[in-house]
């Protein structure tokens, strides 16, 4: 038995074996990184990169790189090293359960990761916040706006306190929730004159949310809501149900939801079949797939959407500094993803610059103190909830192929009145 | 729901029915000849839509005259239809005919794998997002007693007609159709004669030529195409097979308007968040009381072409 061990046929296992050991360990150096390095803070990115949301997700990453190009890819004496992750699978094109928690697994590890960028979708941050609390890693998100992710007594029972199981607080977003845009998106309805509306939802986290806060604020304004009907997101066209919405003779159509869960297709649907009503589209929509989708040019002047915070468009001095580089590099004008994708980030950023060690619950104290009084959007810090306190919603419409600009509807009278879902 | 808004869905239902017929069939024909569902087959019509659209892309340009219109989607749908039909032989050559002797599961997963692998060529084709089919007839609508008819489903109807009809000619009229419906009794040792071979692999060409013009259909009717469009109007589809009898064409044809109606009238009544619910519910409760569908024999399977 002994003299077997040293036959050249286990002599050739016992190399097969180095290699393998060998390869495992570059692996996990180049992937993995497990083992701490001194000079180096990863910044990670949670998004779909695949699928429709893809392209969204495109334009976030834009501007968290353009954030980490202002400071020189380094914090301090840190090098900054970013890394984007993808939390999507490519059949389904839409992010997954084991796919975000396993982003959130991979960063948590990793003890140089002192920033999670993320998540797109709510019922994405559902799975990570719990996964990332534990580990007090600071988690930024740029466009989730369910409201339960942060605001007591708003959401659905036990929401926020299951996502913070350590009892302390890791997540920030740099979005207005929904009980902002979707309640001023009912009060600018509202000042155009709409008194019949008909609600469609995407039956999803997000749109069904933001839907519901519409409506409600539709019967508090007293307007008319004749049906909040909730769609199937993988139905291939709505040719029947717009009919049913035509019948209703509503003044607006409004859809809570994203390109991605067919908000093109319900609208160009209604346009096909020569609905004369307004087309009202959460910021989800917001966005070239949807206008692809519905055709943009059947929606001109008749489509309009609104989106959390000021639009890029008003701009002043820093905002045209963020934009001219912006357009440099890539090449086109941010969206309101990039731009929330770049806010995300420098946050991130500037909490790790201002501890200046690694020293995750540090960082997070630090981004619930910031105050940032340069932003892209605006001036705004962040509340004890974890909340952008921007209280703006703008609304664009549908012009010369693309979203421009239409106005700011301010919340001035929602006040802290609880609209519950 | 008034008179006319029902006729209205009716329109709306028969319109997709027909499409969803001629996809039906495709599942019948394969399974009658060598009991397999073909799983793939929705994925295939989405490749062809894929097709569909490139040609008409190229070949509409706006402002659209209906003549030229109405001949480049018929020349879509022929290539369309060619390409899918060669698609299926290839896929019966490479996958399924090798596991004519494996156990029923084998098959049935490669189906599977096939889906998924379609999928993601859809995807690297046309990418993520939804698609804009060209619009031939740019939403022009006639009103015939209170209810609006789209020329482009008049179109929808005018090209999914045809190949039934001349499916119904080739199968009763024709030495080859005798051939394919006496191959529906063939048993699993006779699959691999070459006689059966080549007429298995005739089946699986009309069964993807067919479904090559569903999908022109399906695109013009939907005004848009995207890389999942096959997952759902493959399900539908496959209900409408197994609800007219599979194995049957003209219960998969039945069953495609059966289908089609029901979705309709489902959306315009329950919502069209419960449209697929509620035609699975009838399907179930249909197959509880009739389990071999409309147009099935009972304890048979295959050889009712």
């Amino acid at each position: 038995m002994k003299n077997n061990r040293f036959c050249p046929q286990n002599r050739s296992s016992l190399r097969q074996g180095w290699v393998v050991v060998a390869c495992t360990a570059v692996g996990l150096s180049c992937f993995g990184c497990q083992e701490t390095n001194s000079n180096r803070i990863c910044l990670v990115s949670s998004l779909p990169r695949t699928g429709v949301s893809g392209q969204v997700s495109d334009e976030v990453v834009q501007g968290i790189r353009l954030a980490i190009e202002e400071v020189k890819g380094r914090v301090g004496r840190f090098m900054l090293e970013y890394r984007d992750l993808d939390n999507s699978a490519s059949v389904s094109g839409r992010w997954t359960s084991e796919g975000e928690a396993a982003n959130a697994r991979l960063a948590v590890q990793d003890p140089d990761v002192m920033a999670y960028v993320g998540t797109l979708n709510s019922g994405a941050a559902r799975v990570s916040m719990p996964i990332l609390n534990y580990a007090d890693l600071l988690m930024v998100s740029p466009a989730n706006t369910a409201v339960g992710l942060t605001k007591p007594g708003l959401g659905i029972p036990g929401e926020p306190g299951v996502y913070r199981p350590s009892g302390r607080l890791n997540y920030i977003r740099v979005v207005p929730a929904d009980d902002l845009q979707g309640p001023l998106a009912a009060d600018w309805a509202f000042g155009r004159g709409v008194r019949r509306v008909f609600v469609v939802d995407d039956a999803g986290v997000y749109g069904q949310g933001v839907a519901s806060l519409f409506a409600d604020r539709c019967r508090e304004k007293g307007m008319v809501v004749l049906a909040h009907v909730s769609i199937d997101p993988q139905a291939a066209e709505f040719k029947s149900f717009v009919r049913s919405v035509m019948s209703a003779d509503p003044d607006l159509v409004y859809f809570g939801g994203s390109a991605r869960t067919k908000g093109g297709q319900l609208a160009r649907d209604l346009v096909s079949a020569e609905s004369e009503a307004i087309l009202l589209v959460s910021d989800g929509c917001r966005t070239k797939a949807f206008l692809d989708a519905a055709g943009a040019a059947s929606l001109e002047g008749r489509c309009f959407a609104t989106s959390a915070g000021l639009s890029p468009q008003q701009s002043d001095c820093s905002k045209i500094m963020f934009l001219q580089r912006y357009q440099q590099k890539y090449g086109t004008c941010p969206s309101n993803a990039a731009i929330h994708g770049y806010e995300a980030a420098r946050l991130a950023i500037r909490a790790i610059a201002d501890v200046g060690r690694k020293d995750r619950r540090a960082i997070v104290e630090s981004a619930f103190a910031s105050r940032v009084d340069d932003g892209v959007l605006g001036d705004w810090s962040i509340d004890v909830n974890g909340d952008t306190t921007l209280q703006e919603v703008s609304v664009s419409v549908v012009r010369n192929g693309t979203f421009e600009h239409e106005e700011v509807v301010p919340a001035a009278d929602i006040g802290k009145k609880n609209v519950s879902r | 729901m008034d008179v006319a808004s029902f006729l209205q869905q009716c329109g709306i239902g028969i319109t997709s029915g027909v499409f969803l017929g001629l996809m039906a069939v495709g599942y019948t024909l394969v399974y009658g000849t060598v009991g397999l569902i073909h799983f793939a087959h929705g994925d295939v019509v989405m490749l062809g839509g894929c097709l569909a659209l490139a040609i008409l892309s190229f070949l509409v340009p706006l402002p659209v005259v209906p003549l030229t219109g109405c001949l480049a989607v018929i020349l879509a749908a022929m290539c369309s239809g060619l390409f899918c039909g060669c698609l299926n032989v290839c896929i019966d050559r490479f996958v399924y005919r090798p596991l004519r002797d494996a156990p029923p599961l084998s098959p049935l997963v490669s189906a599977i794998g096939v889906s998924f692998v379609l999928m993601n060529v859809g995807l690297v084709w046309i990418g993520p997002t939804d698609r804009a089919f060209p619009k031939i007839f740019l939403d022009t609508t006639h009103s015939v007693g209170g209810i609006s008819i789209l020329m482009a489903d008049l179109l929808v109807l005018a090209i999914s007609v045809p190949p039934l009809l001349c499916l119904y000619v080739l199968l009763r009229q024709t030495r080859f159709g005798r051939s394919l419906r006496s191959i529906a009794a063939i048993t699993r040792a006779t699959a691999r004669s070459g006689e059966a071979g080549k007429l298995i692999g005739a089946t699986f060409f009309i069964s993807g030529f067919l479904g090559g013009v569903a999908s022109v259909a399906a695109g013009i009717h939907a005004t848009t195409i995207n890389y999942q469009m096959g997952h759902q109007m493959g399900l539908y589809a496959l209900t409408a097979a197994v609800l007219g009898g599979i194995g049957s064409v003209p219960g998969a044809i039945v069953g495609g308007l059966v289908v089609g109606l029901l979705r309709a009238i489902s959306v315009a009544v329950l919502g069209p968040r419960w449209a697929m619910a509620s035609v699975f519910l009838v399907l179930i409760v249909f197959l509880a009381f009739r389990p071999q569908g409309i147009y099935g024999k009972s304890k048979t399977r295959g050889g009712q072409h």
